[in-house]
């Protein structure tokens, strides 16, 4: 699907800017130029303001980045929980850090605010989907179902 | 009407009154660097922080409301410490770099920091050491000095209908930016320079042009020519610590010729050629069936506005040059053949109240002479800065006189300064040439003010002539939208981009408030009434220039260096 199709099916829909920019994301995994462009177009604003929502939210990336997403929470409790093993062993298994993508342009390496799954500490998600719980050992695992 | 106590003085004001307005009611000043009179953008900086009895915390006097039996402090030792530690972080942010700056001794940063007495600042110096923005020829960005008041996004996007500029990220990293984040001569801006009366300090200003001057003025081979827009004298005084409309033409032509001007002469001379030129083009159109309504196309900030939001309208624009244009075609042909001078060694230097001229003199079209018509553009905060720089003593100058054949002018040229001017300058030449009576009274005054959009009628022999005025472009908006409908009941329409007209240009004295523009309008129209001549086509030197050169308005000359044609923006960000 076009950038305009996905645009104007939320185009009437109150905050529907914001679920048309993660609908682009899942497909795309960021949000390229020309797609701030045409929703400028489609919701009849200008681009610079478009360009303030895009940049406000830290979800969204105006940068190119690997399709799968991973983030690792980086809130005390998960940083308690141990964390930083986590991010280690993540840079080490994919070859880049935090902030980078895989040249394959396979996986890109983010952190995040607490996602509210602090029962089960240290957290990841991928896509948006968390994985609980985590260890250096378990993420491996984990990575394997988006190779 | 809520009654309350500031600093122990009794007041009420109207319900839903801020903390803000009911102190300036009562003579109290509180400071402010983000809230503005004309505004509505508030509560960024906290400078204006003042004290609540029952409230913990100190409170932003400029969107706080007041309510009944409030009791405010606003220069107990608490607030007064508060505002200097809000100072002090944002100066630590700040480059320190006032000796260097466009806005030195014009500054609200700079003047808080002076009455609020900060010495040494205790947290330490962090710039944002970004690059400077000079990607267009009229208006540079310094991120740097930005104090995030988002006045500037507010003019460019509410009053100006333009959003060039908007946020970018949030919290601590938050910065103001052209659309994008790229520079701004990639962004939509159509070089009004309104944000620069916006913005209280040294983040954005006019690119400057006086060292190509000085370098021009000092060769002895070339000839130095100016010309001086109609919204610049009422202006200029406040500059030099006159008050607005006080300068007296005559010193000034004198103190030009101190500055080393070699000859001066008048844009008002090609404004009222243009009535000449845009009132027979409107003529034509009207018995033709040509394209209407007609636009006026003096404001280049108003001509980039339409060519990047209203290409599919640029048939309706008049292909009149604007004054400077027109000025500068004729000034290497007609003037310089008058003058027996070789147009080579002419430097054509325009002063005016814009920063979109700055642009428009750059286009590559505008070279009907053989040469680039306009060499450089000054705003009047730039002769403001030559008449200090060149210590220019006005009680010593005396009067002098323009130089001959493009300097005469009319009260019809003059009122092109004020929005609506254009207008009723037309008005008074159309309604002669097609009525062939004279105009008993020369005042349009439905034309004249500083609301957004006003319309007017004229009956001319059975043919009503409908007409609007819009000043700053987001009321240009509102008529445009009516026209691409096809629901516009007008025939001609006068569009000036900025708030006010010319006298509210970019390239100002920095307006503080719209007081100020209203002042400058009355000027305008009280320097009308003192004009023997009020009507264009009177004006001598314009007989002469038709008589001896033109021939006839919308003559082959006239197409030749009088008249444009424009071109569809294509911009992608907007
Ligand atoms: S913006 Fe104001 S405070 Fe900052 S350097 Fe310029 S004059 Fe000084
Ligand atoms: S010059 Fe005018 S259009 Fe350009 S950024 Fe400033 S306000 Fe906006
Ligand atoms: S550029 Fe000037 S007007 Fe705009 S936010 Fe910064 S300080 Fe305020
Ligand atoms: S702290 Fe990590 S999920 Fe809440
Ligand atoms: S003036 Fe009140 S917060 Fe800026």
């Amino acid at each position: 699907m076009g950038y305009k199709q996905i645009l104007d099916a939320y185009k009437n829909i109150p905050g529907g800017m914001i679920e048309a920019f993660n609908a682009i994301q899942d497909i795309y995994s960021y949000l390229p130029e020309e797609a701030i462009i045409e929703a400028a177009k489609v919701f009849n604003v200008p681009v610079s303001k478009v360009y303030d929502v895009t940049t406000f939210y830290s979800m969204f990336s105006i940068k190119p980045r690997g399709k799968n997403v991973i983030r690792i929470c980086q809130s005390a409790p998960c940083h308690v929980a141990g964390a930083a093993e986590v991010v280690a062993a993540l840079e080490r298994e994919l070859g880049i850090r935090i902030g980078e993508s895989t040249a394959d342009g396979k996986f890109a390496l983010e952190t995040t605010e607490c996602v509210g799954q602090c029962q089960d500490t240290p957290v990841i998600t991928i896509n948006g989907k968390p994985y609980m719980g985590v260890t250096p050992a378990t993420v491996v695992d984990i990575l394997a179902e988006y190779k | 009407m809520v009654n309350l106590t500031i600093d122990g003085i009794k007041t009420s004001v109207p319900d839903g009154s801020t903390i803000l307005q009911a102190a300036q009611k009562i003579g109290i000043h509180i400071p402010t660097l983000c809230a503005h009179p004309d505004r509505i953008v508030k509560s960024n900086c906290r400078i204006c922080v003042c004290e609540v009895e029952g409230s913990r915390l100190l409170q932003t006097a400029c969107s706080q409301p007041v309510f009944e039996g409030m009791v405010v402090k606003t220069r107990s030792p608490k607030v007064i410490e508060a505002r200097q530690i809000i100072l002090e972080l944002i100066l630590s942010n700040h480059p320190q770099d006032c000796l260097n700056c466009i806005r030195n001794v014009n500054c609200e940063l700079q003047h808080l920091a002076k009455e609020y007495c900060i010495r040494e600042n205790p947290f330490k110096l962090k710039t944002k050491g970004l690059p400077k923005d000079y990607s267009t020829p009229a208006i540079f960005r310094d991120p740097n000095k930005c104090v995030l008041c988002r006045r500037c996004v507010e003019t460019c996007t509410v009053i100006q209908g333009v959003g060039a500029l908007g946020l970018e990220n949030r919290g601590y990293h938050t910065m103001i930016v052209p659309s994008m984040g790229k520079n701004l001569g990639d962004s939509p801006c159509v070089m009004c320079g309104q944000c620069i009366h916006a913005c209280p300090v040294g983040a954005i200003g006019e690119v400057e042009y006086i060292d190509e001057l000085m370098e021009a003025i000092a060769d002895p081979n070339t000839i130095v020519v100016t010309q001086i827009a109609p919204a610049v004298r009422v202006a200029i005084g406040e500059e030099v610590g006159m008050k607005t409309g006080e300068m007296p033409m005559n010193k000034l032509i004198t103190a030009l010729r101190q500055i080393g001007f070699d000859y001066v002469l008048h844009t008002n001379f090609t404004a009222d050629l243009t009535i000449m030129e845009e009132g027979h083009e409107l003529l034509q159109r009207l018995t033709t069936g040509g394209i209407l309504p007609m636009f006026t196309s003096c404001s280049p900030g108003w001509i980039n506005f339409c060519e990047t939001y209203y290409p599919d309208l640029l048939d309706n624009l008049s292909t009149c040059k604007s004054p400077q244009q027109m000025f500068g075609a004729l000034l290497k042909t007609y003037w310089a053949d008058k003058m027996n001078i070789d147009a080579k060694k002419i430097f054509s230097v325009s002063i005016m109240p814009c920063t979109a001229k700055k642009y428009e003199a750059f286009r590559p079209e505008m070279n009907a002479s053989g040469y680039q018509d306009v060499d450089i553009v000054l705003t009047t905060r730039e002769l403001g800065r030559l008449l200090r720089l060149c210590e220019i003593d006005f009680d010593k100058v005396e009067p002098s006189e323009f130089d001959p054949w493009m300097g005469d002018y009319t009260g019809a040229a003059v009122i092109f300064g004020a929005s609506g001017g254009v207008m009723e300058a037309a008005l008074r030449t159309v309604y002669e040439v097609v009525m062939q009576e004279e105009l008993k009274d020369v005042n349009f005054t439905a034309t004249r003010g500083f609301q957004g959009i006003k319309e007017a009628e004229v009956d001319l022999n059975g043919t009503v002539v409908k007409v609007a005025i819009a000043n700053g472009l987001s009321n240009a908006r509102k008529l445009m939208d009516q026209v691409r409908a096809g629901e516009s009941p007008y025939h001609f329409i006068e569009i000036m981009a900025c708030p006010g007209g010319c006298i509210g240009g970019g390239g100002q004295p920095i307006t503080r408030s719209n007081i100020k523009r209203e002042e400058r309008i009355a000027s305008i129209y009280i320097e009308d009434e003192q004009c023997a001549i009020r009507k264009s086509h009177e004006n001598p030197e314009i007989k002469m220039v038709y008589e001896e050169f033109l021939h006839e308005p919308l003559g082959h000359k006239s197409h030749e260096l009088l008249h444009t044609h424009y071109h569809a923006k294509n911009k992608r960000l907007i």
